[in-house]
């Protein structure tokens, strides 16, 4: 399991309560369950609001160049502490109406696309990537299928994987299956104190699992996802404190605590040289995982 | 059981995948065609590479048959066969996960992916099989460590990887980390392209979920099996997230060949030869190897660099196997 970020400042602290409190969690249904709600909570600050604190000067890019834009998610460059960044967001709606044009932050290639396009870019002109992850996970339905949704997550991996420069994703909501992942190939991977990382949102696992859509706190209990349940696992690189109450209390707050680990985060892995990143990047996603080995046979 | 007549309108059955459990095990070692009805004995089935000999339908088959069946002579050796899966989540649903692995495991197979190398017609490779008998061919720590595993090896040896898949997707039971497992096939075909070596998919039926959205899309080449279904969102999820109505051939082999998904929709039985054919078109001539491995060490302290040197052994093995290679071998002392 990796430690190598948050032993310093407030987060170092912050990981350690948190682990504290793990044994609650690993028993307590209601404190999982609450943790989803809060993931989840329809005032939750979204990546277009951690952009407006973060970076006041902002271009949005649009469109993937081959068929469309996808609202679900937002993309484009802006300044940062006094030099260019790059970021990839998924955006959920906030009223019915944004939630549909948003299509509740479900991905489609597009979106996908549209964040290849600014890796392609962030190659190029040497510039830093964070990406955003916020999604119940990609969209399921017919046409993005035909549109290549599996190979535009895969692809978005590889090209994530092969970055030269540095990258850091952040859950900032509910990272659910591979439509998170896609996103979250960086060389550091950082969750929000209440955000969740998980293979499939909890309705999903109940209706797959328990061939019951009821028994969803059940399935969040069982995988567990929480920021420090996947800081344990190394899946999770750091934690990073929310406000009291949680993101949605406080904006500025939440984004200020975000903004001191991110730029941190980048001006370490900045001091790396490429081929050292990207060779600790490969390492860190190669060692991932929970196996036995039998001896004989 | 009654034996019905057989007779079949193959017409009337395109377009439709039968579910591969309602395949009737009957008595004394016959098998039922899902399909078709039709009747034959096991041995029958596989010397037609468990394809129905009426109706065409693919049958499934467990990774060891898929290894016997493309390997020259039937042999194989496996690698990484000594892993297991284990429990990293405590995880219950409606049953212990430890004991879904048991009884799984008792069925023969030890995981839902067999990586092993071989020779398909005299080519050298390494195919990482997946067993949808196995928990759903789902993906979990084993399967992901294994197919790296397997691409770490093709760049030991040198040799293309090729990958059959049969597989529902990530393992739930095994949380986030099943998820991250995709990544971590992602990182394994890195390292395989950086080597210069060839990653070869055939998608059978049915490659779904995360596997889909990670390295069974990777494919330099990818051929699918007739009737596979092939999406990342399988067609009860579509239909009861989006209450679209799915044409039949939602997601079929044939369709994702319209769709520009996959490079050809490939019988089973013509697998060997087809695969077979690709690889010696993939085979460099031995001096363009020995070339263009002499450029690439030159680049120093490179990471391409780095792995070539560490293929270097199993690729000089290669080599002195050709004609001519002796003269060409990139690193002469390597005899040992």
């Amino acid at each position: 399991m990796s430690t190598s970020t948050s032993s310093s400042g407030r987060g170092g602290r912050f990981v350690r309560r948190i682990a504290d409190r793990l044994h609650h969690t690993e028993t307590a249904t209601g404190d999982v369950w609450d943790a989803i709600q809060l993931a989840r909570h329809q005032d939750r600050p979204y990546p277009l609001d951690y952009i407006a604190r973060l970076m006041p000067e902002f271009e949005e890019l649009h469109g993937d160049r081959l068929k469309g834009d996808d609202p679900a998610i937002v993309a484009g460059i802006g300044r940062y502490h006094g030099a260019p960044l790059a970021v990839i967001g998924q955006q959920k709606g906030r009223d019915a109406q944004d939630r549909a044009y948003r299509n509740f932050g479900m991905s489609s290639p597009e979106g996908y696309r549209k964040g290849m396009r600014l890796m392609d870019m962030c190659e190029r002109l040497n510039i830093p990537l964070v990406t955003l992850i916020d999604t119940p996970g990609a969209f399921p339905g017919a046409d993005a299928e035909e549109r290549g949704q599996g190979g535009a997550i895969a692809r978005s991996m590889m090209m994530m994987l092969r970055l030269p420069v540095p990258t850091v994703a952040v859950v900032i909501g509910e990272g659910s299956s591979g439509g998170a992942l896609a996103l979250g190939v960086a060389d550091r991977v950082v969750m929000l104190e209440n955000a969740t990382y998980s293979v499939i949102s909890p309705e999903g696992a109940s209706a797959i699992l328990w061939r019951d859509a009821g028994k969803a706190k059940l399935a969040a209990a069982a995988f567990k996802p929480t920021a420090a349940n996947c800081y344990r696992w190394g899946v999770a690189d750091a934690v990073v404190p929310e406000p009291e109450g949680g993101a949605h209390v406080e904006y500025d707050e939440a984004a200020r605590l975000l903004d001191g680990y991110l730029s941190r985060t980048i001006r370490e892995l900045q001091a790396l040289p490429h081929t050292e990143r990207r060779r600790q990047r490969r390492e860190r996603f190669r060692r991932l995982g929970a196996v036995r080995e039998v001896t004989g046979t | 059981m009654s034996r019905r007549p057989i007779s079949v309108s193959i017409d009337r059955l395109r377009g439709k995948r039968p579910d591969a459990g309602t395949a009737r095990r009957l008595p004394g070692d016959e098998r039922s065609c899902p399909r078709c009805q039709s009747h034959f004995r096991a041995d029958e089935i596989d010397r037609n590479c468990y394809v129905c000999a009426v109706c065409d339908y693919h049958f499934p088959m467990t990774a060891r048959q898929r290894l016997d069946h493309l390997a020259d002579d039937g042999t194989w050796q496996e690698i990484a066969g000594e892993l297991r899966a284990s429990d990293p989540l405590r995880f219950v649903d409606l049953q212990p996960y430890t004991e879904r692995v048991r009884s799984a495991e008792a069925k023969g197979a030890t995981e839902a992916i067999t990586s092993a190398s071989l020779a398909i017609q005299g080519q050298p490779c390494v195919v990482a099989a997946m067993d949808f008998g196995f928990l759903g061919g789902s993906m979990g720590s084993v399967v992901g460590e294994r197919f790296a595993r397997a691409a770490e090896e093709a760049v030991a040896q040198g040799v293309p990887l090729i990958s059959i898949t049969a597989s529902g997707g990530a393992r739930m039971q095994e949380g986030v980390l099943a998820l991250m497992q995709m990544a971590k096939t992602i990182v394994a075909l890195d390292e395989l392209g950086d080597a210069g070596l060839p990653f070869v998919m055939v998608l059978a039926h049915p490659t779904t979920g995360g596997v889909w959205a990670s390295f069974a899309s990777l494919g330099d080449v990818t051929y699918a099996e007739p009737g596979a279904l092939i999406a990342f969102s399988g067609p009860r999820v579509i239909e009861q997230t989006t209450r679209e109505k799915l044409p039949a051939d939602f997601g079929m082999a044939e369709r994702q060949l319209e769709h520009g998904h996959v490079d050809a929709v490939v019988d089973r039985r013509e697998l060997p030869a087809r695969l077979g054919r690709l690889l010696a078109i993939f085979a460099r001539p031995a001096h363009d190897e020995a070339q263009s491995l002499a450029s690439q060490l030159a680049q120093n302290g490179s990471e391409r660099a780095a792995r070539v040197a560490q293929a270097l052994p199993g690729l000089s093995r290669r080599l002195r196997g050709r004609p001519g290679a002796e003269d060409l071998n990139p690193h002469p002392a390597d005899d040992a």
